[in-house]
């Protein structure tokens, strides 16, 4: 086994990890790469690579499970000098994109989550703002029903 | 028989470089960017993603541009990129009743919970040609988020029993990209054809059932279109992550059923769930899925189209059919020589007898 392989010395909650992880799975690449424009020395241990992932749902929502289609995905598995293993996994084809996620991902076990979690918050923030953007124009569209006054009530 | 022929390569060569040629149209009109049809023409790129059976807004974009516009010819661009993609698994079923729903309407009940929520729709517009120069807009008006999970529709119905339960199942999803298809096909088996088959196919058969083709009494108990989170458990994590968001058509009816000596009268369902924006199709998809219920369901068969799952599933994939249509473009010199001895042979005889 690689010698730099060591685990952390203390690993981070695994709902945490699953949250950065998801996160960043969703960012854009350009955004992501705001986080951390420069990458660190690392090793890939798995070199980015596209993908498809098929995505499944269920026979009236909640029934039977069936294919619905595929989505493409980017994933890639790096080691850091200090020999922290970083997971990435983005939707879309953007290899650079996959490869920043792992180095985050593998930062984020090591002291340098100090200064990457207060900006993958505001990445965070800023999704999720957009997402309540949308949810308040869909707000907006719906429809209030009012009864009209029949002439024989009258 | 197939006989090998060469020649032809420098015609092909020059067609291809005037096809080029003609995609791009007249230079002096700037070229269309790939951004600019995935963000104004997205429910041509939703079309694409949902028959070519892949989300990737920017690929279905940039093969729409390639393919002139002609949109199959953009879902056989798809489809055949897709085979060069390899297969890093199967995500968790997505959770719809999770959707962030940009649209959500019932045609069964008026009062629900989430409230009828009409999106970005066509819906009441006059369709009449707007000349007008659309560049200068008010941005659209913000209302009063509600919960962030809406109940389907059909579970108010489920309640009470007055629907057809729908049973927790895991049974493995069969997969039509690895395995042919086969009949008789599963209820999941279908509905993957019919995710990935063409809408207007689709939208012929459903409107055939309304007409009385296997008539089901269809009402659209809900309909929502909006954003799911994708899961995928990842085995080097050992949990599952989010590895993106797609947008879905949901669509539920709920249509009428006598009852039988085993179950009391209720009502049924039908589904249908496709990629993107494409409330269209996925009316369709569950009204077609009702009415290739029919066996299952005690129901007589008419003998209509839309009830014959070999007939539909065989035939709504379009680029199986317009590469088996197409095909008998190209050259058949051998067999139409063939057929043509023979028809001169056959002319011959019958003068010599004649005569």
């Amino acid at each position: 086994m690689d010698p730099r392989r060591k685990m952390p010395a203390k690993a981070p909650p695994p709902n945490e990890r699953r949250d950065w992880l998801s996160l960043m799975a969703r960012s854009a690449p350009d955004r992501l790469a705001r986080v951390l424009p420069d990458l660190p020395d690392h090793d890939l241990l798995r070199a980015p690579e596209t993908g498809n992932v098929m995505v499944q749902g269920r026979v009236s929502a909640t029934g039977a499970p069936f294919n619905i289609a595929e989505m493409t995905v980017t994933r890639c598995s790096v080691v850091l000098s200090c020999g922290t293993v970083g997971h990435g996994h983005v939707q879309g084809r953007s290899r650079s994109h996959a490869r920043r996620a792992a180095v985050i991902d593998a930062l984020m076990q090591t002291g340098a989550a100090a200064t990457l979690t207060p900006q993958l918050r505001a990445m965070e923030a800023e999704a999720q703002a957009a997402t309540t953007e949308r949810a308040a124009k869909a707000a907006a569209t719906r429809v209030e029903f009012f009864t009209l006054q029949r002439g024989e009530d009258t | 028989m197939y006989v090998a022929v060469k020649g032809g390569e420098r015609a092909i060569a020059n067609a291809h470089a005037w096809l080029a040629e003609e995609r791009r149209g007249d230079p002096a009109e700037p070229l269309l960017s790939v951004a600019q049809i995935r963000e104004q023409m997205a429910l041509a790129v939703n079309r694409v993603m949902a028959e070519g059976s892949l989300y990737d807004p920017d690929l279905a974009a940039l093969a729409i541009r390639q393919a002139r516009g002609d949109l199959i010819e953009a879902v056989f661009l798809i489809r055949a990129y897709r085979t060069t993609l390899p297969r890093l698994g199967s995500s968790v079923p997505v959770d719809t009743g999770a959707m962030a729903v940009d649209r959500r309407v019932s045609a069964t009940f008026k009062d629900l919970p989430g409230g009828q929520v009409l999106g970005p729709t066509f819906d009441y517009t006059h369709r009449l040609l707007d000349f007008a120069e659309a560049a200068a807009m008010d941005p659209a008006p913000l209302g009063t988020p509600g919960p962030a999970r809406v109940p389907h529709v059909t579970a108010i119905l489920d309640r009470d029993g007055l629907i057809e339960p729908v049973a927790p199942d895991d049974t493995p999803a069969p997969d039509l990209t690895r395995e042919p298809l086969e009949l008789p096909a599963s209820r999941a088996l279908r509905l993957q054809a019919l995710a990935r088959g063409d809408e207007g196919f689709l939208l012929s058969l459903a409107y055939s059932t309304q007409r009385g083709y296997g008539r089901t009494h269809a009402f659209v108990g809900e309909l929502r279109i909006g954003r799911v989170p994708v899961e995928m458990e990842i085995p080097e994590l050992g949990f599952a992550i989010q590895i993106g968001e797609i947008e879905l058509s949901e669509c539920e009816t709920v249509n009428q059923f006598k009852g039988s000596r085993t179950e009391p009268a209720q009502f049924t369902r039908g589904y249908g769930l496709v990629l993107g924006q494409s409330e269209r199709k996925a009316i369709a998809v569950s009204l077609v899925d009702r009415a290739l219920r029919w066996q299952e369901l005690g129901e007589d068969d008419s003998g209509a189209p839309a009830q014959d799952a070999e007939f539909v599933l065989s035939h709504c994939d379009n680029i199986q059919a317009t590469g088996f249509l197409e095909h008998i473009k190209l050259p058949h010199y051998v067999d139409f020589q063939a057929e043509l001895e023979l028809v001169r042979r056959l002319r011959q005889e019958a003068n010599e007898a004649a005569s």
